[in-house]
């Protein structure tokens, strides 16, 4: 049983790793867009004349910078459409009818392709901004290990995001809308574009009610040792088993509309 | 193996009626069919597009539940057992792949394997088996999205047979294939039926298939069972005429006064004439024996009604 999954995991890390090229130009793409991003940034803190915002300081913010152009593609906002396109074209039939719970094997593919990339584009972007930047190494052994889980749990809330969204794909036929929908407000919920901290302290506390800040600014937090990370790991958990429990819910659903009803 | 009564399956869609309005109404995919395949049948399942073939599969596997009617495949309810179900029986999608794109067809297979749970050894037997057979030995290491179609449908019935299923379905497994594809395909199926004893349900638009392949031919359509029976006896009863064409030594007047015979054509002054005749009524050889008697014959043969007629016969019945 076990073994099963953890075969789909390895297969989704090969399925992934085939298209070597494809890695090449979406890191490049990441670092052009990191650069960018540390340039204005920096122009930010000296026009304000240093100092720190929310716990980052100049140094903290180019780290952060990295870190988060380096699991974009590790945790996935938009590029996996696989779910919603199989479902569009029917081929869903083929997974419905397979000995195993489909949420599991997807999610086992997912995260294949979180391992993936965390070694093909985490990896280098790191090590760019901690050669070449000021970087803001962790003071602490144990922050390590708990940026490790907080990844390994920011992957997870990103897939049953995205589950949930493919499976709108049942009702609406053409997930492309809400999609696109979720492609712009995830990444800027989620502190990509900004940290968090640099919002109003109103917009913050709203931002952090939802999922989306579970996905990026909670690992980078835990990694720059903003905020607790306890707090961080309790909350993306919590996420995490909730999108699990509705994920499940919808899937059933789905089976019940595709199976008594003939959807 | 397949025990099917009474099934049913309605759909209801909606349709606009007006601004706001929508008037819901019940379409039958499938209205009460009834059939039962013993083990190491083979049936073609035939019928015109939107017969309900596809829905009469999709219930047989489960990923569908009847609104009336019964199902029993190896003795389970397919939609409550699903994944038990799966476990036994095989299906091939000619329209859908159960391989995965972007990996080599080694490890899909291998993929398979664990997801169905099967024995190392087990595995092995039936992929090298099917290897063999196939022919698939020079693509076992190519990603599936670079193999060509008739090289991906051998993948995809290798895939479907590497738990060991004591029922194949496959849905238009021929579609698209070239000639000398779809010929090794069919053979490849036919020796899988007689050496391992795999029961086989098919559905094609390719007559072929059933011709080649299937002891017994079921016709759908409109979500009913026109007819089923083994081919020949189908076509006995359909098209009950045969075509007799007879060459003369030399011209020879129009043939006349035969029991049971009516001319077609008469051509080259009588050279050549065919006739129809019905084989309940008069059997060839006695024709035969009858038309030399009158004239002496050069040669005859006798035309069978094309699989393609008896099946138009059926589908206007």
């Amino acid at each position: 049983m076990i073994g099963c999954y953890l075969r789909i995991t390895a297969a989704g890390f090969h399925r992934f790793s085939s298209y070597r090229h494809a890695v090449l130009a979406g890191t490049a793409t990441n670092i052009v867009f990191g650069l960018i991003k540390v340039g204005i940034l920096s122009a930010v803190y000296l026009a304000r004349g240093g100092g720190s915002i929310g716990g980052y300081d100049l140094t903290t913010t180019i780290t952060y910078v990295w870190l988060g152009q380096g699991l974009l593609a590790v945790v996935d906002f938009w590029s996996n459409d696989e779910l919603s396109e199989r479902i569009r074209t029917g081929d869903v039939v083929v997974d419905l009818s397979r000995p195993w719970n489909l949420q599991a094997a997807l999610l086992c593919t997912d995260l294949g392709r979180a391992g993936f990339n965390a070694a093909a584009r985490f990896v280098p972007q790191l090590l760019l901004g901690a050669v070449f930047f000021p970087f803001h190494w962790p003071t602490d052994a144990w922050v390590a290990p708990a940026f490790l889980v907080s990844t390994l749990l920011a992957v997870l809330v990103s897939f049953h995001l995205r589950f949930l969204l493919g499976m709108t794909t049942f009702w609406l036929l053409d997930s492309r809308g809400v999609r696109g929908l979720y492609g712009v407000l995830s990444v800027t919920m989620a502190g990509l574009e900004i940290p968090l901290s640099f919002f109003p302290v109103w917009a913050q506390t709203v931002l952090w009610c939802t999922p989306f800040p579970s996905m990026l600014q909670a690992p980078i937090n835990v990694f720059v040792q903003v905020g607790s990370v306890t707090q961080l790991l309790a909350q993306q958990l919590l996420w995490v088993v909730v999108l699990a429990a509705v994920g499940r819910l919808v899937l059933a659903r789905a089976m019940h509309k595709v199976v008594v009803q003939g959807g | 193996m397949i025990e099917v009564s009474e099934l049913g399956r309605t759909f209801t869609v909606s349709r606009k009626a007006g601004r706001f309005k929508r008037t819901r109404a019940e379409v039958v995919a499938v209205g009460g069919v009834s059939f039962e395949v013993a083990a190491d049948e083979t049936v073609g399942y035939i019928g015109p597009n939107g017969a309900g073939k596809s829905t009469t599969i999709k219930m047989l596997t489960g990923i569908l539940v009847p609104t009336s009617g019964r199902v029993r495949v190896c003795g389970l309810d397919p939609s409550r057992q699903r994944a038990e179900l799966a476990r036994r029986i095989g299906v091939v999608f000619g329209q859908r792949s159960q391989l995965w794109w972007d990996l080599p067809l080694r490890e899909s297979f291998e993929l398979l394997r664990h997801i169905y749970r099967v024995p190392a050894g087990d595995h092995a037997k039936r992929l090298e088996e099917c290897t063999e057979l196939l022919g698939l030995q020079a693509f076992l290491d190519t990603p599936v999205r670079q193999l060509s179609l008739g090289q991906r449908m051998r993948g995809e019935v290798t895939a479907a047979l590497l738990h060991g299923p004591e029922l194949l379905v496959l849905d238009e497994p021929t579609i698209g294939l070239d000639l000398d594809s779809k010929e090794r395909l069919r053979e490849f199926l036919a020796e899988l039926n007689t050496s391992r004893g795999t029961t086989l349900l098919l559905t094609t638009h390719d007559l072929d298939d059933i011709e080649r392949l299937c002891r017994r031919m079921m016709v759908i359509d409109h979500g009913r069972v026109l007819a089923d029976g083994p081919l020949a006896e189908l076509r006995d009863e359909v098209t009950p005429e045969r075509l007799l064409v007879v060459d003369f030594e030399r011209p020879c007047d129009e043939l006349t006064g035969l029991p049971g015979v009516q001319t077609v054509k008469v051509e080259a002054n009588g050279l050549r004439q065919q006739l129809s005749f019905r084989r309940d009524a008069v059997t060839a050889a006695t024709l035969i024996t009858m038309i030399a008697e009158r004239s002496p014959v050069h040669d005859v043969s006798v035309i069978e009604p094309d699989i393609d007629d008896v099946v138009r016969q059926l589908y206007h019945r």
